[in-house]
């Protein structure tokens, strides 16, 4: 039999074909998606890292169930700016929805090349083909594989991704859709080496940074620090690093080079126990997020009611400080890197060095959990910067806790006013809310800006620039869920960047919607007691929305709300808010005991995050994000004195233990929508519903975050 | 530089260092184990819990010269017949992990709890990883995995 032949795929010079998903279009090579080896495995190529959060897992899924083929044949290959396809920033709970349907289709395309190759092998259609585990039978029991396919046809996926193809429909999946083990999990369970600090390469160096004493510091002079044989001193500006053999030998030659150090120290930061009047008064730039307006409505309400909100600035507080290895190679930069964003990462290091981005790869390799931007992109130009200084040796920089809780950036202080008309039947009539806030966006890259820190401290290098908001949306930055998903008429929510950055601050899970949701979820149950409403039934007064009412409904129900017996102490409360206005819904009750001080006890959450992937994945991210909520809740707060960050350690930065954390319940509501990610869903109504127990436990309302018993007692005062 | 010797997953091993270096330091660079994780540096995380003699504690923290005499072990030897330890498989079961970085020293502090109280109360499960750290919120599952482990070594015993 002469082999079949195929029209070549389209050059990637033309079009994409109209309707593939976004990253797809983008990069339409279908070889660029999945390969198949000799060894009856499937690697699939995504630009979506994985830090804990079990995309992989949830990837590997979709290719599995798209492909017909089991999950134990399918590995991830990490991400390598030189070769897998650009799918932006790893954030933002777009992962299974943006590399999801991408994936989907590429394997939906590849399925279907591979079908009518065997079709015309096995001397049938593909319609009458069966496929199982990657071999496709036909009627007369003759069979071909997926790989024997393309040991034929090695070509085959080397073209662009045509016309969408169908694809499975859900209610025909038999490996998405059901709960996975985590792919990563028998490694981390064993010890074996998996994360980037585990990466050993021949001739490494071992290199540590010595980082000024405060946000503006400069090196005023360096005495002779007397460094062992063999250890390199890397000065820059104010830029100090040293390299040695081992990692010991780094950090006591770092001890050295820090006690010979002088430097001049200037007093920026604002006060850390009044950082609403900060927010108030520091330059702002002033925008309109959201407006719909209906004076007539405003007009008649009876009552009106206003509130301030506060959080302080919270940490990512990694459980690993940040690792990065670097090496030069005549011109060329290769980086290993935690980073979320590998792509935008390559092209900051290449402008802030002054290289072409085509010197520069970057390969991920995982990290501890990110809940946003940490140092992960900063400690990569770190290790550039001290490669540099021993061409061809590859650099491993590991930065100290101590810098990975003060340098790293922080999610922004944030106030928030609100104020609403409730007209005689106790309805919402209009709502403003006014944030005050830090930017949010300020990864590497943003505004056309490199943002590495390094490049701020090095000689002629400039302060990071204020941290920017995006787009003038209640979807993005600071103002993230800062409109109310609520039905109200007359409606004006603006925001107030602050433009200038005391305190570096860029993207943290949920962006600005942990306090909006806490602002709006509170100021909802205080609206709802001055019209004399149950807080359920008053949220759901004001929806219409039946995806919305579902999850409030649902967890109601679990927590059995209104029947459980009220006692002295005890609270409880509700949130609720659609993630980013147009993604996952949450809603969340929790029980509070104020006795000594203030217990979160239970939560129970219900959250329709569209169709899910991998269930037990899905509860996993939403338990997490609740926990990880009261823990920000109840605990967090960065402090600083007027020249230096003083949280530095888990002493100085506690986060919540197991003698605290709360028994969480969650439940998925079956949803046949897309996919919105569960990462971030949690973030804001837990804090809502904790705010609310605590109110009702207390019978005080606290505004300011940390829900702390410091903060409850201030409260009874002011009230 | 002195030479130490250690007894680390049931072998000996002599290290030549400074008598100060963190017993993790010479954990992860000399005998190349990579369970124990650096978290702090102070033992305030648990991300490097090792079990000496019997009791799970930081290793970042503690000078080589001071574990010279004592029986450690790491998660990297838990497996050591191949077979995951009871804790470790009870972990992959509940999927007690996010990112995973602070499982090595979970595991640790577990298997220590279950060597002395081989069927704590959730209470006491807490109680015994107050020291361990988990930032992604794991901490439900992780307590999960204990008591079913707690379990699943009973089970054994009984057999």
């Amino acid at each position: 039999m002469s082999a079949p032949t195929f029209p070549a795929g389209a050059s990637t010079e033309t079009q994409p074909a109209a309707g593939l998903p976004p990253t797809l279009a983008a990069n339409p090579r279908l070889a660029r998606w999945l390969g198949f080896s000799a060894d009856g495995v499937v690697t699939i190529h995504s630009g979506k890292v994985e830090y804990g959060q079990g995309v992989w897992t949830a990837l590997a899924q979709v290719a599995a169930e798209e492909l017909g083929v089991s999950l134990s044949r399918v590995v991830v290959a990490p991400v390598i700016t030189s070769d897998s396809p650009d799918e932006g920033i790893t954030s933002g709970s777009r992962s299974v929805e943006e590399s999801g349907a991408s994936l989907r289709q590429a394997c939906a395309q590849a399925r279907s090349l591979m079908l009518g190759v065997a079709a015309v092998t096995l001397g049938t259609t593909a319609e009458r083909l069966v496929v199982e585990d990657g071999q496709l039978t036909g009627p007369d029991g003759t069979a071909v594989t997926y790989w024997s396919v393309l040991a034929a046809h090695p070509g085959l996926l080397e073209r662009d991704a045509g016309e969408p193809v169908p694809e499975k429909a859900m209610g025909s999946w038999s490996v998405a859709g059901r709960s996975a083990a985590r792919l990563d999990l028998p490694d981390k369970v064993s010890g074996r080496p998996r994360f980037i600090h585990d990466l050993r390469l021949p001739g490494m160096l071992y290199g540590r940074i010595v980082r000024p004493p405060a946000p503006a510091a400069r090196l005023a002079g360096l005495a002779d620090p007397c460094l062992p044989p063999g250890v390199i001193l890397v000065r820059d500006g104010s830029f100090l690093g040293v390299l040695a053999g081992a990692d010991r030998e780094a950090v006591q030659s770092a001890a050295l080079v820090a006690k010979a150090a002088r430097w001049e120290v200037s007093e920026t930061l604002p006060d850390c126990d009044d950082l609403a009047s900060f927010l108030r008064n520091a330059p702002a730039e002033t925008v309109v997020v959201g407006e719909h307006r209906d004076e007539r409505a405003a007009a008649s309400a009876a009552t009106t009611l206003a509130a301030e909100f506060t959080r302080p600035y919270i940490a990512h507080a990694s459980m690993a400080p940040s690792c990065a290895l670097a090496r030069w190679d005549s011109g060329s930069l290769m980086i290993w890197s935690h980073s979320q964003g590998p792509f935008a990462l390559r092209d900051a290091i290449a402008a802030g060095l002054g290289l072409d981005p085509a010197q520069v790869v970057v390969q991920h390799a995982e990290g501890a959990g990110a809940y946003g931007h940490n140092g992960a992109d900063d400690v990569a130009l770190d290790a550039a910067l001290l490669a540099r200084a021993v061409p061809g040796r590859p650099v491993r920089v590991l930065w100290a806790r101590e810098d990975e809780m003060a340098w790293a950036p922080y999610g922004s202080a944030m106030l928030a006013r609100l104020e609403a008309g409730l007209d005689a039947a106790g309805t919402i009539v209009s709502w403003r809310q006014d944030v005050w806030s830090g930017g949010y966006i300020g990864r590497p890259g943003t505004g056309g800006q490199p943002r590495l820190l390094a490049l701020s401290h090095i000689e002629g290098g400039q302060p990071i620039p204020a941290a920017l908001d995006g787009p003038p949306t209640g979807a993005i930055g600071s103002t993230r869920n800062a409109v109310p998903g609520y039905d109200i008429p007359d409606l004006l929510i603006t925001r107030h960047r602050l433009l200038t950055m005391p305190i570096r601050t860029s993207s943290q899970r949920s962006l600005g919607a942990f306090l909006n949701v806490f602002a709006i979820e509170s100021f909802m149950d205080e609206l709802a007691a001055a019209a004399g409403r149950d807080p359920v039934d008053f949220r759901l007064a004001h929806l219409r929305d039946p995806r919305a009412r579902r999850v409030i409904e649902q967890a109601a129900g679990l927590a059995d709300w209104g029947a459980r017996p009220r006692s002295e102490s005890i609270g409880y409360g509700i949130g609720f808010a659609r993630y980013k206005g147009v993604a996952g819904y949450c809603a969340a009750v929790a029980e509070v005991e104020a006795e000594y001080d203030i217990r979160v006890r239970r939560l129970w959450l219900a959250v329709d995050v569209g169709r899910v992937i991998n269930p037990d994945g899905v509860i996993n991210q939403v338990e997490g994000g609740a926990i990880q909520s009261a823990s920000w809740a109840l605990k967090e707060r960065v402090r600083f004195d007027r020249t230096a960050i003083t949280s530095v350690n888990w002493d100085t930065y506690p986060i919540l233990r197991f003698s605290e954390v709360p028994q969480v319940q969650v439940r998925i509501v079956a949803s046949p929508e897309r996919e919105s990610g569960a990462g971030e869903v949690a973030q804001g109504p837990v804090a809502g519903a904790i705010g609310n127990a605590v109110a009702a436990a207390v019978g005080v309302r606290v505004r300011d975050l940390p829900l702390t018993a410091e903060q409850v007692g201030r409260a009874i005062e002011a009230g | 530089m002195e030479e130490h010797h250690l007894r680390v997953n049931g072998a000996t091993h002599s290290v030549t260092c400074d008598p100060g270096t963190p017993l993790l330091d010479v954990l992860r660079a000399d005998l190349q184990l990579a369970g124990p994780r650096f978290g702090c540096g102070m033992g305030l995380c648990g991300a490097c819990f090792v079990i000496v003699d019997g009791h799970a504690r930081s290793s970042c923290d503690l000078p080589v010269w001071a574990a010279q005499q004592s029986e450690i072990t790491t998660v990297d030897g838990l497996a050591a017949t191949g077979a995951l330890h009871a804790v470790q498989q009870a972990f992959l079961d509940s999927q007690a992990a996010q990112c995973g970085y602070c499982t090595s020293g979970m595991i640790m502090s577990t298997v220590a709890l279950l060597a002395e109280n081989p069927a704590p109360s959730e209470q006491q499960v807490r109680n015994a990883l107050e020291g361990n750290l988990c930032r992604c919120g794991t901490h439900q599952r992780i307590v999960a995995a204990v008591l079913a482990a707690a379990r699943r070594l009973a089970a054994e015993a009984a057999r």
